[in-house]
Protein backbone atom coordinates (compact mmCIF):
# COMPACT_ATOMS: atom_id res chain seq x y z
CA UNK A 1 0.00 0.00 0.00
CA UNK A 2 2.98 2.29 0.45
CA UNK A 3 3.16 3.31 -3.19
CA UNK A 4 -0.60 3.49 -3.82
CA UNK A 5 -2.00 6.74 -5.07
CA UNK A 6 -3.92 8.57 -2.31
CA UNK A 7 -7.05 8.64 -4.45
CA UNK A 8 -7.36 4.84 -4.68
CA UNK A 9 -9.54 3.12 -2.09
CA UNK A 10 -7.78 1.43 0.80
CA UNK A 11 -7.87 -2.35 0.69
CA UNK A 12 -5.91 -3.34 3.80
CA UNK A 13 -7.77 -4.78 6.77
CA UNK A 14 -7.66 -4.03 10.48
CA UNK A 15 -5.56 -6.68 12.21
CA UNK A 16 -7.28 -8.79 14.89
CA UNK A 17 -6.19 -8.00 18.48
CA UNK A 18 -3.19 -9.97 19.72
CA UNK A 19 -4.81 -10.67 23.08
CA UNK A 20 -8.57 -10.99 23.03
CA UNK A 21 -10.26 -10.73 26.43
CA UNK A 22 -13.95 -9.87 26.37
CA UNK A 23 -14.27 -7.78 29.55
CA UNK A 24 -11.28 -5.43 29.08
CA UNK A 25 -12.31 -4.98 25.45
CA UNK A 26 -15.80 -3.95 26.56
CA UNK A 27 -14.42 -1.52 29.12
CA UNK A 28 -12.05 0.02 26.58
CA UNK A 29 -14.84 0.24 24.00
CA UNK A 30 -17.06 2.01 26.49
CA UNK A 31 -14.27 4.43 27.41
CA UNK A 32 -13.58 5.11 23.73
CA UNK A 33 -17.25 5.69 22.98
CA UNK A 34 -17.59 8.19 25.83
CA UNK A 35 -14.43 10.09 25.01
CA UNK A 36 -14.33 10.72 21.26
CA UNK A 37 -12.03 13.69 20.80
CA UNK A 38 -12.52 15.14 17.31
CA UNK A 39 -9.83 16.79 15.22
CA UNK A 40 -10.01 20.53 14.53
CA UNK A 41 -10.58 20.00 10.83
CA UNK A 42 -13.16 21.90 8.83
CA UNK A 43 -13.24 21.91 5.04
CA UNK A 44 -16.26 23.99 4.03
CA UNK A 45 -19.60 25.36 5.23
CA UNK A 46 -20.44 22.19 7.23
CA UNK A 47 -17.61 23.22 9.56
CA UNK A 48 -19.77 26.17 10.69
CA UNK A 49 -22.39 23.71 11.90
CA UNK A 50 -19.61 21.65 13.49
CA UNK A 51 -18.55 24.76 15.44
CA UNK A 52 -22.15 25.44 16.42
CA UNK A 53 -22.46 21.98 17.92
CA UNK A 54 -19.84 22.78 20.57
CA UNK A 55 -21.48 26.10 21.45
CA UNK A 56 -23.85 26.52 24.43
CA UNK A 57 -27.09 25.92 22.52
CA UNK A 58 -26.20 22.37 21.46
CA UNK A 59 -23.13 21.64 23.60
CA UNK A 60 -21.38 18.49 22.46
CA UNK A 61 -19.36 18.56 25.72
CA UNK A 62 -22.29 16.96 27.55
CA UNK A 63 -21.28 13.71 25.86
CA UNK A 64 -17.57 14.19 26.43
CA UNK A 65 -16.70 14.98 22.83
CA UNK A 66 -15.96 18.72 22.96
CA UNK A 67 -12.18 18.32 23.26
CA UNK A 68 -11.24 19.35 19.72
CA UNK A 69 -7.54 18.51 19.46
CA UNK A 70 -5.40 20.53 17.04
CA UNK A 71 -3.01 17.60 16.44
CA UNK A 72 -4.14 14.42 14.63
CA UNK A 73 -1.92 12.42 17.01
CA UNK A 74 -4.28 13.19 19.88
CA UNK A 75 -7.63 12.91 18.15
CA UNK A 76 -9.90 9.87 17.81
CA UNK A 77 -12.49 11.13 15.36
CA UNK A 78 -12.08 12.89 12.04
CA UNK A 79 -15.23 14.82 11.15
CA UNK A 80 -14.95 15.41 7.40
CA UNK A 81 -17.04 18.58 7.44
CA UNK A 82 -17.37 19.76 3.87
CA UNK A 83 -16.29 19.36 0.27
CA UNK A 84 -13.17 17.28 -0.30
CA UNK A 85 -11.40 18.62 -3.37
CA UNK A 86 -8.80 16.60 -5.24
CA UNK A 87 -6.24 19.17 -4.09
CA UNK A 88 -7.16 18.47 -0.45
CA UNK A 89 -7.40 14.67 -0.77
CA UNK A 90 -3.70 13.84 -0.17
CA UNK A 91 -3.65 16.08 2.92
CA UNK A 92 -6.79 14.39 4.24
CA UNK A 93 -5.28 10.94 3.76
CA UNK A 94 -2.07 12.09 5.51
CA UNK A 95 -4.07 13.40 8.45
CA UNK A 96 -5.99 10.12 8.66
CA UNK A 97 -2.76 8.14 8.61
CA UNK A 98 -1.27 10.37 11.32
CA UNK A 99 -4.10 9.57 13.72
CA UNK A 100 -3.18 6.71 16.07
CA UNK A 101 -5.51 3.70 16.22
CA UNK A 102 -8.33 3.30 17.12
CA UNK A 103 -9.55 6.05 14.81
CA UNK A 104 -12.93 6.86 13.35
CA UNK A 105 -14.24 8.95 10.49
CA UNK A 106 -17.57 10.73 10.29
CA UNK A 107 -18.59 12.03 6.85
CA UNK A 108 -20.65 15.15 7.47
CA UNK A 109 -22.85 16.60 4.76
CA UNK A 110 -23.70 15.62 1.20
CA UNK A 111 -20.36 16.77 -0.26
CA UNK A 112 -18.34 14.49 2.01
CA UNK A 113 -20.76 11.61 1.43
CA UNK A 114 -21.04 11.69 -2.34
CA UNK A 115 -19.85 14.99 -3.77
CA UNK A 116 -23.29 16.52 -3.21
CA UNK A 117 -24.11 19.44 -5.52
CA UNK A 118 -20.67 19.17 -7.13
CA UNK A 119 -21.40 15.77 -8.64
CA UNK A 120 -22.18 16.24 -12.31
CA UNK A 121 -20.99 15.04 -15.68
CA UNK A 122 -17.47 16.17 -16.42
CA UNK A 123 -16.53 17.69 -13.06
CA UNK A 124 -12.87 17.26 -12.27
CA UNK A 125 -12.19 19.07 -8.99
CA UNK A 126 -14.16 17.32 -6.27
CA UNK A 127 -13.75 13.86 -4.73
CA UNK A 128 -17.15 12.17 -5.00
CA UNK A 129 -17.42 10.70 -1.54
CA UNK A 130 -14.70 10.68 1.12
CA UNK A 131 -15.20 6.91 1.50
CA UNK A 132 -13.16 6.51 -1.67
CA UNK A 133 -10.18 7.84 0.34
CA UNK A 134 -10.59 6.61 3.91
CA UNK A 135 -12.99 4.14 5.58
CA UNK A 136 -16.02 5.99 6.92
CA UNK A 137 -17.89 4.87 10.06
CA UNK A 138 -20.91 7.18 10.08
CA UNK A 139 -22.60 9.26 7.36
CA UNK A 140 -24.56 12.36 8.38
CA UNK A 141 -26.63 13.61 5.40
CA UNK A 142 -27.75 17.20 4.95
CA UNK A 143 -26.66 20.32 3.15
CA UNK A 144 -25.46 21.26 5.67
CA UNK A 145 -26.76 18.94 8.42
CA UNK A 146 -28.27 20.58 11.49
CA UNK A 147 -26.07 20.47 14.60
CA UNK A 148 -28.59 18.02 16.08
CA UNK A 149 -27.89 15.72 13.12
CA UNK A 150 -24.15 15.82 13.83
CA UNK A 151 -24.86 14.93 17.45
CA UNK A 152 -27.03 12.05 16.26
CA UNK A 153 -24.11 10.94 14.10
CA UNK A 154 -21.89 10.96 17.17
CA UNK A 155 -24.48 8.88 19.03
CA UNK A 156 -24.53 6.38 16.17
CA UNK A 157 -20.74 6.10 16.39
CA UNK A 158 -20.98 5.62 20.16
CA UNK A 159 -23.60 2.92 19.63
CA UNK A 160 -21.36 1.28 17.04
CA UNK A 161 -18.48 1.24 19.52
CA UNK A 162 -20.24 0.33 22.74
CA UNK A 163 -22.89 -1.95 21.22
CA UNK A 164 -25.86 -0.05 22.60
CA UNK A 165 -27.37 3.40 22.50
CA UNK A 166 -27.24 5.25 25.81
CA UNK A 167 -29.31 8.32 25.03
CA UNK A 168 -33.07 8.51 24.36
CA UNK A 169 -34.26 8.67 20.74
CA UNK A 170 -35.97 12.03 20.04
CA UNK A 171 -39.60 11.92 18.96
CA UNK A 172 -40.52 12.79 15.40
CA UNK A 173 -42.32 16.14 15.31
CA UNK A 174 -44.85 16.48 12.46
CA UNK A 175 -44.95 19.69 10.45
CA UNK B 1 8.09 -8.98 54.91
CA UNK B 2 7.73 -9.70 58.65
CA UNK B 3 7.85 -7.29 61.55
CA UNK B 4 11.52 -7.69 62.45
CA UNK B 5 12.82 -7.04 58.93
CA UNK B 6 10.46 -4.07 58.68
CA UNK B 7 12.03 -2.67 61.82
CA UNK B 8 15.46 -3.13 60.28
CA UNK B 9 14.61 -0.57 57.61
CA UNK B 10 15.46 2.92 58.76
CA UNK B 11 12.22 4.67 59.81
CA UNK B 12 13.18 7.74 57.81
CA UNK B 13 13.51 5.64 54.65
CA UNK B 14 10.21 3.91 55.34
CA UNK B 15 8.51 7.27 55.79
CA UNK B 16 10.01 8.48 52.53
CA UNK B 17 8.87 5.38 50.59
CA UNK B 18 5.34 5.41 51.98
CA UNK B 19 5.16 9.17 51.45
CA UNK B 20 6.25 8.91 47.81
CA UNK B 21 3.73 6.15 47.09
CA UNK B 22 0.91 8.10 48.73
CA UNK B 23 1.89 11.24 46.83
CA UNK B 24 1.87 9.44 43.47
CA UNK B 25 -1.68 8.31 44.29
CA UNK B 26 -2.58 11.86 45.31
CA UNK B 27 -1.17 13.23 42.04
CA UNK B 28 -3.04 10.69 39.88
CA UNK B 29 -6.33 11.30 41.72
CA UNK B 30 -5.84 15.04 41.37
CA UNK B 31 -5.10 14.72 37.67
CA UNK B 32 -8.50 13.09 37.13
CA UNK B 33 -10.24 15.57 39.41
CA UNK B 34 -8.70 18.61 37.74
CA UNK B 35 -9.46 17.29 34.25
CA UNK B 36 -13.13 17.13 35.28
CA UNK B 37 -13.08 20.48 37.10
CA UNK B 38 -11.36 22.17 34.17
CA UNK B 39 -13.99 21.01 31.67
CA UNK B 40 -16.82 21.84 34.06
CA UNK B 41 -15.44 25.34 34.70
CA UNK B 42 -14.93 25.83 30.97
CA UNK B 43 -18.56 24.87 30.46
CA UNK B 44 -20.01 27.11 33.12
CA UNK B 45 -17.84 30.07 32.09
CA UNK B 46 -19.38 29.73 28.62
CA UNK B 47 -22.92 29.19 30.00
CA UNK B 48 -23.19 25.49 29.19
CA UNK B 49 -23.13 22.56 31.62
CA UNK B 50 -19.91 20.92 30.44
CA UNK B 51 -19.60 17.09 30.66
CA UNK B 52 -23.00 16.00 31.91
CA UNK B 53 -24.21 12.65 30.59
CA UNK B 54 -21.31 10.25 31.30
CA UNK B 55 -22.16 9.36 34.88
CA UNK B 56 -24.19 11.71 37.10
CA UNK B 57 -23.19 15.26 36.14
CA UNK B 58 -20.41 13.78 34.02
CA UNK B 59 -18.51 12.44 37.02
CA UNK B 60 -17.24 9.40 35.10
CA UNK B 61 -15.97 11.53 32.22
CA UNK B 62 -12.39 11.68 33.50
CA UNK B 63 -12.35 7.88 33.91
CA UNK B 64 -13.54 7.41 30.33
CA UNK B 65 -10.85 9.80 29.10
CA UNK B 66 -8.16 8.01 31.10
CA UNK B 67 -9.29 4.61 29.80
CA UNK B 68 -9.29 5.85 26.25
CA UNK B 69 -5.83 7.43 26.53
CA UNK B 70 -4.38 4.21 27.98
CA UNK B 71 -5.90 2.17 25.14
CA UNK B 72 -4.60 4.41 22.37
CA UNK B 73 -1.81 3.51 20.00
CA UNK B 74 1.59 5.03 20.84
CA UNK B 75 2.99 6.39 17.61
CA UNK B 76 6.64 7.38 17.25
CA UNK B 77 6.90 9.75 14.28
CA UNK B 78 9.25 8.87 11.42
CA UNK B 79 12.64 10.50 11.86
CA UNK B 80 12.13 11.13 15.57
CA UNK B 81 14.76 10.21 18.13
CA UNK B 82 12.94 7.36 19.90
CA UNK B 83 14.91 7.57 23.15
CA UNK B 84 14.63 11.33 23.62
CA UNK B 85 11.05 11.33 22.37
CA UNK B 86 9.84 8.87 25.02
CA UNK B 87 12.19 10.09 27.75
CA UNK B 88 10.55 13.52 27.63
CA UNK B 89 7.12 12.64 29.14
CA UNK B 90 8.81 10.53 31.81
CA UNK B 91 11.13 13.39 32.64
CA UNK B 92 8.16 15.74 32.84
CA UNK B 93 6.43 13.52 35.36
CA UNK B 94 9.19 11.94 37.48
CA UNK B 95 10.37 15.04 39.39
CA UNK B 96 6.79 15.84 40.39
CA UNK B 97 6.43 13.41 43.35
CA UNK B 98 9.84 14.63 44.56
CA UNK B 99 8.53 18.19 44.62
CA UNK B 100 5.51 17.12 46.66
CA UNK B 101 7.65 15.37 49.25
CA UNK B 102 8.78 18.58 50.95
CA UNK B 103 5.33 20.14 51.13
CA UNK B 104 3.83 20.35 54.64
CA UNK B 105 0.16 19.51 54.15
CA UNK B 106 -0.40 19.61 57.90
CA UNK B 107 1.42 20.04 61.19
CA UNK B 108 2.77 16.47 60.93
CA UNK B 109 1.62 15.52 57.43
CA UNK B 110 4.70 15.81 55.23
CA UNK B 111 7.04 13.43 53.41
CA UNK B 112 10.36 14.92 54.37
CA UNK B 113 11.40 17.85 56.49
CA UNK B 114 14.53 19.46 55.20
CA UNK B 115 15.97 22.90 55.84
CA UNK B 116 16.23 23.42 52.06
CA UNK B 117 12.66 22.38 51.17
CA UNK B 118 11.99 25.47 49.11
CA UNK B 119 15.21 25.09 47.12
CA UNK B 120 14.41 21.42 46.53
CA UNK B 121 11.03 22.27 45.01
CA UNK B 122 12.36 25.11 42.87
CA UNK B 123 15.27 23.08 41.53
CA UNK B 124 13.14 20.05 40.62
CA UNK B 125 10.65 22.40 38.97
CA UNK B 126 13.45 23.25 36.53
CA UNK B 127 13.27 19.71 35.13
CA UNK B 128 10.01 20.57 33.40
CA UNK B 129 11.83 22.91 31.02
CA UNK B 130 14.32 20.16 30.16
CA UNK B 131 11.46 17.76 29.45
CA UNK B 132 9.76 20.24 27.10
CA UNK B 133 13.11 20.90 25.43
CA UNK B 134 13.68 17.17 24.85
CA UNK B 135 10.11 16.75 23.58
CA UNK B 136 10.56 19.57 21.11
CA UNK B 137 13.91 18.35 19.86
CA UNK B 138 13.13 14.63 19.83
CA UNK B 139 9.89 14.98 17.86
CA UNK B 140 11.58 16.02 14.61
CA UNK B 141 8.76 18.47 14.02
CA UNK B 142 9.09 22.19 13.39
CA UNK B 143 6.10 23.09 15.55
CA UNK B 144 7.44 21.07 18.45
CA UNK B 145 10.82 22.75 18.12
CA UNK B 146 9.30 26.25 18.02
CA UNK B 147 7.15 25.37 21.02
CA UNK B 148 10.20 24.13 22.91
CA UNK B 149 12.14 27.30 22.12
CA UNK B 150 9.24 29.35 23.47
CA UNK B 151 8.89 27.18 26.55
CA UNK B 152 12.57 27.54 27.41
CA UNK B 153 12.76 31.31 26.98
CA UNK B 154 9.52 31.75 28.91
CA UNK B 155 10.47 29.46 31.79
CA UNK B 156 13.97 30.91 32.15
CA UNK B 157 12.62 34.46 32.14
CA UNK B 158 9.83 33.87 34.66
CA UNK B 159 11.99 31.82 37.01
CA UNK B 160 13.87 34.97 38.08
CA UNK B 161 10.99 37.09 39.49
CA UNK B 162 9.52 33.89 40.95
CA UNK B 163 12.72 33.23 42.89
CA UNK B 164 13.00 36.88 43.94
CA UNK B 165 9.44 37.00 45.29
CA UNK B 166 9.93 33.73 47.17
CA UNK B 167 13.23 35.02 48.54
CA UNK B 168 11.50 38.05 50.09
CA UNK B 169 9.36 35.76 52.23
CA UNK B 170 12.33 33.56 53.07
CA UNK B 171 14.28 36.65 54.21
CA UNK B 172 11.38 37.75 56.39
CA UNK B 173 11.13 34.41 58.17
CA UNK B 174 14.83 33.59 58.06
CA UNK B 175 14.33 30.06 56.79
CA UNK B 176 14.01 27.99 53.62
CA UNK B 177 12.19 25.17 55.40
CA UNK B 178 8.58 25.10 54.18
CA UNK B 179 7.31 23.68 57.46
CA UNK B 180 8.90 26.52 59.44
CA UNK B 181 7.76 29.10 56.88
CA UNK B 182 4.17 27.89 57.13
CA UNK B 183 4.33 27.53 60.91
CA UNK B 184 5.62 31.07 61.44
CA UNK B 185 2.26 32.51 60.34
CA UNK B 186 -0.86 32.89 62.44
CA UNK B 187 -4.33 31.48 61.97
CA UNK B 188 -6.21 34.56 60.76
CA UNK B 189 -5.83 36.01 57.27
CA UNK B 190 -4.24 39.25 58.55
CA UNK B 191 -1.51 37.18 60.19
CA UNK B 192 -0.57 35.49 56.93
CA UNK B 193 2.42 36.54 54.87
CA UNK B 194 0.15 37.73 52.08
CA UNK B 195 -0.91 40.63 54.33
CA UNK B 196 2.73 41.71 54.72
CA UNK B 197 3.92 40.80 51.22
CA UNK B 198 0.99 41.36 48.85
CA UNK B 199 3.27 42.39 45.98
CA UNK B 200 5.43 39.29 46.36
CA UNK B 201 2.29 37.14 46.35
CA UNK B 202 1.01 38.79 43.19
CA UNK B 203 4.36 38.41 41.41
CA UNK B 204 4.65 34.80 42.58
CA UNK B 205 1.16 33.98 41.34
CA UNK B 206 1.66 35.49 37.88
CA UNK B 207 5.05 33.79 37.51
CA UNK B 208 3.64 30.48 38.73
CA UNK B 209 0.94 30.55 36.05
CA UNK B 210 3.62 31.30 33.45
CA UNK B 211 5.97 28.61 34.81
CA UNK B 212 3.30 25.93 34.55
CA UNK B 213 2.59 26.98 30.94
CA UNK B 214 -1.05 27.70 31.70
CA UNK B 215 -3.17 30.11 29.69
CA UNK B 216 -2.96 33.08 29.27
CA UNK B 217 0.75 32.18 29.13
CA UNK B 218 0.47 28.85 27.24
CA UNK B 219 2.67 30.02 24.40
CA UNK B 220 4.44 26.66 24.27
CA UNK B 221 1.34 24.94 22.89
CA UNK B 222 -0.50 27.79 21.24
CA UNK B 223 -2.80 25.78 18.98
CA UNK B 224 -3.66 28.69 16.69
CA UNK B 225 0.00 29.08 15.74
CA UNK B 226 1.86 25.87 16.60
CA UNK B 227 -0.74 23.06 16.23
CA UNK B 228 -0.09 21.75 19.75
CA UNK B 229 3.45 23.04 20.30
CA UNK B 230 5.71 20.58 22.08
CA UNK B 231 2.87 18.07 22.42
CA UNK B 232 2.16 17.91 18.68
CA UNK B 233 3.58 14.43 18.05
CA UNK B 234 2.54 12.79 21.34
CA UNK B 235 -0.36 10.36 21.21
CA UNK B 236 -2.23 8.44 23.89
CA UNK B 237 -0.54 8.25 27.26
CA UNK B 238 2.50 10.23 26.05
CA UNK B 239 0.23 13.23 25.87
CA UNK B 240 -1.67 12.06 28.96
CA UNK B 241 1.49 12.08 31.10
CA UNK B 242 2.31 15.61 29.96
CA UNK B 243 -1.17 16.68 31.05
CA UNK B 244 -0.82 14.86 34.36
CA UNK B 245 2.49 16.64 34.94
CA UNK B 246 0.91 19.99 34.05
CA UNK B 247 -1.91 19.51 36.55
CA UNK B 248 0.53 18.25 39.18
CA UNK B 249 2.72 21.31 38.64
CA UNK B 250 -0.34 23.50 39.10
CA UNK B 251 -0.94 21.81 42.44
CA UNK B 252 2.71 22.21 43.44
CA UNK B 253 2.69 25.95 42.81
CA UNK B 254 -0.65 26.15 44.64
CA UNK B 255 0.86 24.27 47.60
CA UNK B 256 3.95 26.47 47.71
CA UNK B 257 1.82 29.60 47.56
CA UNK B 258 -0.35 28.26 50.38
CA UNK B 259 2.63 27.39 52.56
CA UNK B 260 4.51 30.63 51.89
CA UNK B 261 1.80 33.25 51.69
CA UNK B 262 -1.51 31.86 52.96
CA UNK B 263 -0.52 30.38 56.30
CA UNK B 264 -0.19 26.74 55.24
CA UNK B 265 -2.33 24.50 57.42
CA UNK B 266 -3.03 27.35 59.86
CA UNK B 267 -6.58 28.63 59.77
CA UNK B 268 -9.29 30.13 61.93
CA UNK B 269 -10.86 27.84 64.61
CA UNK B 270 -9.53 24.44 63.50
CA UNK B 271 -6.03 24.39 61.97
CA UNK B 272 -5.28 21.25 59.96
CA UNK B 273 -4.67 19.76 56.52
CA UNK B 274 -8.22 20.67 55.44
CA UNK B 275 -7.31 24.37 55.57
CA UNK B 276 -4.21 23.69 53.49
CA UNK B 277 -6.20 21.75 50.87
CA UNK B 278 -9.01 24.34 50.82
CA UNK B 279 -6.59 27.21 50.14
CA UNK B 280 -4.62 25.19 47.60
CA UNK B 281 -7.74 24.19 45.63
CA UNK B 282 -8.96 27.78 45.74
CA UNK B 283 -5.73 28.91 44.06
CA UNK B 284 -5.86 26.09 41.50
CA UNK B 285 -9.48 26.96 40.66
CA UNK B 286 -8.42 30.58 40.22
CA UNK B 287 -5.77 29.44 37.71
CA UNK B 288 -8.43 27.46 35.83
CA UNK B 289 -10.78 30.46 35.81
CA UNK B 290 -7.98 32.62 34.42
CA UNK B 291 -7.44 30.16 31.58
CA UNK B 292 -11.06 30.38 30.43
CA UNK B 293 -11.39 34.13 30.98
CA UNK B 294 -8.33 35.76 29.43
CA UNK B 295 -7.06 35.50 25.84
CA UNK B 296 -3.53 34.28 25.19
CA UNK B 297 -0.84 36.98 25.28
CA UNK B 298 1.54 37.57 22.39
CA UNK B 299 5.13 36.46 22.91
CA UNK B 300 6.58 39.98 23.05
CA UNK B 301 3.88 40.97 25.56
CA UNK B 302 4.80 37.96 27.65
CA UNK B 303 8.50 38.83 27.78
CA UNK B 304 7.86 42.57 28.20
CA UNK B 305 5.63 41.89 31.17
CA UNK B 306 8.41 39.89 32.76
CA UNK B 307 11.52 41.96 32.05
CA UNK B 308 9.93 45.40 32.30
CA UNK B 309 7.51 44.96 35.19
CA UNK B 310 7.73 41.81 37.24
CA UNK B 311 11.50 41.65 37.51
CA UNK B 312 12.11 45.31 38.65
CA UNK B 313 9.11 45.12 40.98
CA UNK B 314 10.38 41.87 42.50
CA UNK B 315 13.85 43.38 42.96
CA UNK B 316 12.47 46.53 44.63
CA UNK B 317 10.27 44.37 46.83
CA UNK B 318 13.22 42.21 47.84
CA UNK B 319 15.40 45.24 48.67
CA UNK B 320 12.60 46.87 50.68
CA UNK B 321 12.07 43.63 52.57
CA UNK B 322 15.77 43.27 53.29
CA UNK B 323 15.90 46.87 54.56
CA UNK B 324 12.82 46.40 56.74
CA UNK B 325 14.19 43.15 58.17
CA UNK B 326 17.55 44.80 58.90
CA UNK B 327 15.98 47.86 60.57
CA UNK B 328 13.44 45.86 62.56
CA UNK B 329 15.89 43.13 63.57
Amino acid sequence: MAQAHPLTPRTDQVLPPRLDFALPQQVFDLCRAMSLWPMTFGLACCAIEMMAVTMPRFDLSRFGAEVFRPSPRQSDLMIVAGTVTRKMAPALVTLYEQMPAPKFVLAMGNCAISGGPFKYEGQYGVVEGVDSLVPVDVYVPGCPPRPEALMEGLFQLQAKLAGKRFWPVPELVEG
Amino acid sequence: MNGSSLAAVAPELLRLGVGLLALVGFIAANGMLLLYVERKVAGHVQRRPGPFEVGPHGLLQAFADAGKLVGKQLATPAGADGLLFWAAPLMAFMPVPLMFIAIPFGENLFGLQTNLGLVLILSFAGFNVLALCLAGWGSNNKWSLLGAARAVSQAVAYEIPLLLSVLAVALMCGSLDLRQLAGSQGGWPWQWNVAVQPLAFFIYFVCAVAETNRAPFDLAEAESELTAGVHTEYSGMGNGIFFLAEYANMIVVGCVATALFLGGSQGPFAPGPWWFLAKMYLLVTLVIFMRWTYPRVRFDQLLNLNWRWLMPLALVNLLATALAVKLAG
